[in-house]
C-alpha cells in the first residue's frame, strides 16, 4: 500500500516535469514567459512549504527574501555589461540567507501569531527600505540591463534559455528539499512541527534546528528572486510586499500542506485561477474585480479539499467507488 | 551504598501566590523506583517538569549523574541521560509506532548537515528504536500509525519513546492511568526489569501498583512533602492515613 501511494506521487511529478520540459515545443511566447513566472513562483512557494508545512512555521514574510535576492542580483550586476553568474546568483542566495539569519533569529524566539507578526514587520522593513530611499530606486525599481552570463555557454536574453535554466533549479529545488525532509535534519523538522514540546525532551534543542530551516528557506527565496529579477529585467518593490507573502501562503494551502508537490501545483493552480479571473474576454468589465472571483473559488476549493489539490485524487476516488479508502490511505503520508 | 543519578535539593516553584512545589528534596537512585503520590494538584507534575528542566525553579538545585544540572536546557539533560514521559500523551500521531521511537531515538546521534542521507538508514536510532519497541512489547505493531493504537498502546508507546534515548534516569508521569489491568501487570514488570540499570521517579495514583512496585514512596500534600519512607513505613504512617490514604 505504502510503495504504491509512494510511486504514485513521484511519478505525478516525473510526468510534470517531463511535461514542462516539453512544453516550450508547442508554447507560444505568452505561454513560455507565463509557465517560467510560475515556475519561479513554485520554486517560492516551496521555500515556504519548507517553514509552514514541514516545521509548522507560519512565515508571513517571505516576499522579503525574494526581493532580496532579485534586487542584490541587479544591484550586484555592472551597468554596462553582463555581470558573471557564478558571482551573482550565489550573492543573492547568499543576501537572502543571511536576513533571514537575522530575522529568524529574532523572530523564532516567539511563538503562534507573534511568530506570524514579526515575520510580517521584518518583511514590511525590508518592504520600506527599498520603496523610501534611493537604494533601490525607489518606487520606480531599477531595470537589470544586461542579463548574467556563464561566459558564451548560456544566452538568459533568449526565453526558451531562461525558462530551461528555471525549469532546472525548479526540479533542483524539489529533489533538494525532497532529500532534505527525510534526512536526519528533515525528520526533526517534522518533529518539531507536531510535537516541539516532545522533541526537546528527547534531546533535541529545537531553536537551531528552526533557524537552519528558517536560513535554508531564505536562501531558496532568494534564488527565486535572483530568477525573477534575470526573468523581468526589472525589480520593484511590490516584490517584496505582504500581498506576495500573503498569495505564495494561499498557494500552498492550496496545493495541500505538508507535501513538497503540494506547493508546486498550488503555485500553477493559483496563478492559472488568476490569468482565468483577469481575462476580459471571458469576464468583460468584471474582469477588473478579478480579486473576488480568485478569493471566492479558493474559499471553495479550501472547504471542498481540506488536504488541498494534492488530496483531490482520493476525494474522487471516494465519489467514484463510494468505499471508504483503506485505514492506511486515510492517513496522509508525509 | 546505591548511586545517586538525580537529585533535586530545596526545589521551590512559586506561580504568583500559589507555592505549587515548595522546597522539596528528592533523591533517584539506580536500582530502585521512587513513587511520588499525591492528590491532584499537589505538584507533582510540576516536581518532574523542574526536575527534566521543562522550566527552571523559582528556587532549588538539581544535580543529574554527579553534575551542577540546574541551568542546563531540558534537551541537554535528555542528551545527558534523563528520560521522561508525559501525563498526557506526546506521540506523534501520524507516524509508525516505529518512527516515533526512531525519531526519539535520533537525538542521541544528532547529524542534521548531512542532509543527503535518508534518515531509516540510521544504524543507532533504527537499533535503539527496536529495542525500546521490544521491551515495551510494542514489535507486533510497530508499522502501524500511532495515533491508531489503542489507550494503553498509546501510553506504552510514550514510554518505549523515553527509552529509545537510552536515559539512564527515568520520570513517569502517571504512566498507568486509563491502563486495564493485564496492561499494568506488564507495565509493572517492564519498570521491574528496568529498575536494575535506571533510576525511576515514578508518579501514579493506582495506589496497589504503587505498593507493589516501589522501593521509597514520597508523599506529597499541597506542594510539600508529608512523608518519605519504606512503603511499610508509609502504609502505617499516621499523617499519611489522615492526608492521603485515607484508611487505604
Ligand atoms: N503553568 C502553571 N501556571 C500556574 N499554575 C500552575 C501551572 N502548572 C500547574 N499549576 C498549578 O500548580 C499546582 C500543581 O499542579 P500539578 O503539578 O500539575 O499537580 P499534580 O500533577 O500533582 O496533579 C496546581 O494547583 C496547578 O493548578
Ligand atoms: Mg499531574
Amino acid at each position: 500500500m505504502m510503495d504504491k501511494f509512494f510511486s504514485g506521487k513521484l511519478l505525478f511529478v516525473g510526468l510534470l516535469f517531463a511535461g514542462l520540459a516539453l512544453y516550450p515545443l508547442v508554447a507560444s511566447s505568452y505561454g513560455l514567459d507565463l509557465v517560467s513566472k510560475i515556475m519561479i513562483y513554485a520554486i517560492l512557494a516551496m521555500s515556504l512549504e519548507l517553514l509552514v508545512g514541514s516545521t509548522g512555521l507560519v512565515c508571513f514574510g517571505q516576499a522579503a527574501f525574494f526581493g532580496i535576492g532579485a534586487y542584490i542580483a541587479v544591484m550586484l550586476s555592472p551597468e554596462s555589461e553582463s555581470g558573471h553568474l557564478l558571482w551573482l546568483l550565489p550573492a543573492a542566495i547568499l543576501a537572502a540567507a543571511v536576513y533571514a539569519l537575522f530575522v529568524g533569529a529574532l523572530s523564532l524566539r516567539t511563538k503562534g501569531v507573534y511568530f506570524i507578526m514579526v515575520t510580517l514587520a521584518f518583511a514590511q522593513m525590508a518592504y520600506y527600505v527599498v520603496h523610501d530611499t534611493k537604494l533601490g530606486g525607489g518606487t520606480d525599481g531599477i531595470y537589470l540591463y544586461f542579463k548574467p552570463t556563464l561566459g558564451s555557454i548560456l544566452d538568459l536574453n533568449h526565453p526558451q534559455v531562461l525558462y530551461f535554466f528555471t525549469w532546472v533549479f525548479l526540479v533542483w529545488t524539489f529533489i533538494f528539499l525532497a532529500i532534505l525532509l527525510g534526512s536526519h535534519f528533515g525528520r526533526v523538522l517534522a518533529g518539531i512541527r507536531i510535537n516541539e514540546q516532545r522533541m526537546r525532551a528527547s534531546g533535541f534543542s529545537t531553536y537551531p534546528y528552526k533557524l537552519a530551516a528558517f536560513v535554508t528557506s531564505g536562501g531558496i527565496a532568494g534564488l527565486a528572486g535572483f530568477l525573477f529579477a534575470v526573468k523581468d529585467g526589472f525589480v520593484n518593490p511590490e516584490m517584496m510586499s505582504w500581498h506576495l507573502s500573503g498569495a505564495l501562503l494561499i498557494m500552498i494551502i492550496l496545493g495541500g500542506l505538508g507535501h513538497l508537490r503540494g506547493a508546486i501545483i498550488g503555485a500553477f493552480a493559483f496563478v492559472f485561477l488568476q490569468e482565468f479571473f483577469k481575462s476580459s474576454d471571458i469576464f468583460g468589465a468584471f474582469a477588473k474585480h478579478w480579486q473576488l472571483g480568485l478569493g471566492f473559488t479558493i474559499i471553495a476549493c479550501v472547504a471542498v479539499l481540506p488536504k488541498g489539490l494534492v488530496g483531490l485524487p482520493e476525494v474522487l476516488r471516494k465519489r467514484l467507488y463510494g468505499g471508504r479508502p483503506s485505514s492506511d490511505a486515510q492517513i496522509v503520508l508525509k | 551504598m546505591a548511586e545517586t543519578l538525580l537529585r533535586g535539593s530545596d526545589i521551590t516553584q512559586r506561580w504568583g501566590g500559589l507555592v505549587a512545589v515548595n522546597a522539596v528534596s528528592i533523591e533517584l537512585e539506580r536500582g530502585s523506583v521512587h513513587a511520588v503520590i499525591g492528590t491532584n494538584g499537589a505538584g507533582k507534575s510540576t516536581l518532574i517538569n523542574i526536575l527534566s528542566g521543562e522550566f527552571p525553579p523559582t528556587e532549588g538545585k538539581i544535580e543529574l549523574l554527579g553534575q551542577e544540572a540546574t541551568h542546563w536546557s531540558q534537551a541537554k539533560r535528555a542528551r545527558q541521560g534523563l528520560g521522561r514521559s508525559y501525563q498526557r500523551n506526546t506521540i506523534f500521531p501520524d507516524f509508525t509506532v516505529f518512527e516515533n521511537c526512531r525519531l526519539a531515538a535520533q537525538a542521541q546521534v544528532q547529524r542534521p548537515w548531512v542532509w543527503w542521507n535518508n534518515a531509516q538508514k540510521c544504524k543507532h536510532s533504527v537499533t535503539a528504536a527496536n529495542h525500546a519497541l521490544e521491551l515495551a512489547g510494542l514489535m507486533s505493531v510497530k508499522e502501524r500509525f500511532a495515533g491508531l493504537l489503542s489507550h494503553g498502546q498509546k501510553r506504552q508507546l510514550e514510554i518505549a519513546m523515553c527509552l529509545a534515548i537510552q536515559p539512564k534516569v527515568l520520570l513517569l508521569d502517571e504512566p498507568l492511568a486509563g491502563m486495564g489491568a493485564e496492561e499494568t501487570d506488564r507495565m509493572l514488570e517492564l519498570l521491574a526489569s528496568l529498575k536494575r540499570d535506571h533510576a525511576i521517579l515514578l508518579v501514579e495514583h493506582d495506589m496497589d501498583a504503587v505498593f507493589r512496585i516501589a522501593d521509597r514512596i514520597t508523599v506529597m500534600v499541597n506542594g510539600s512533602v508529608i512523608a518519605s519512607d519504606t512503603p511499610d513505613q508509609i502504609r502505617v504512617n499516621a499523617d499519611v492515613q489522615t492526608a492521603y490514604l485515607g484508611g487505604h
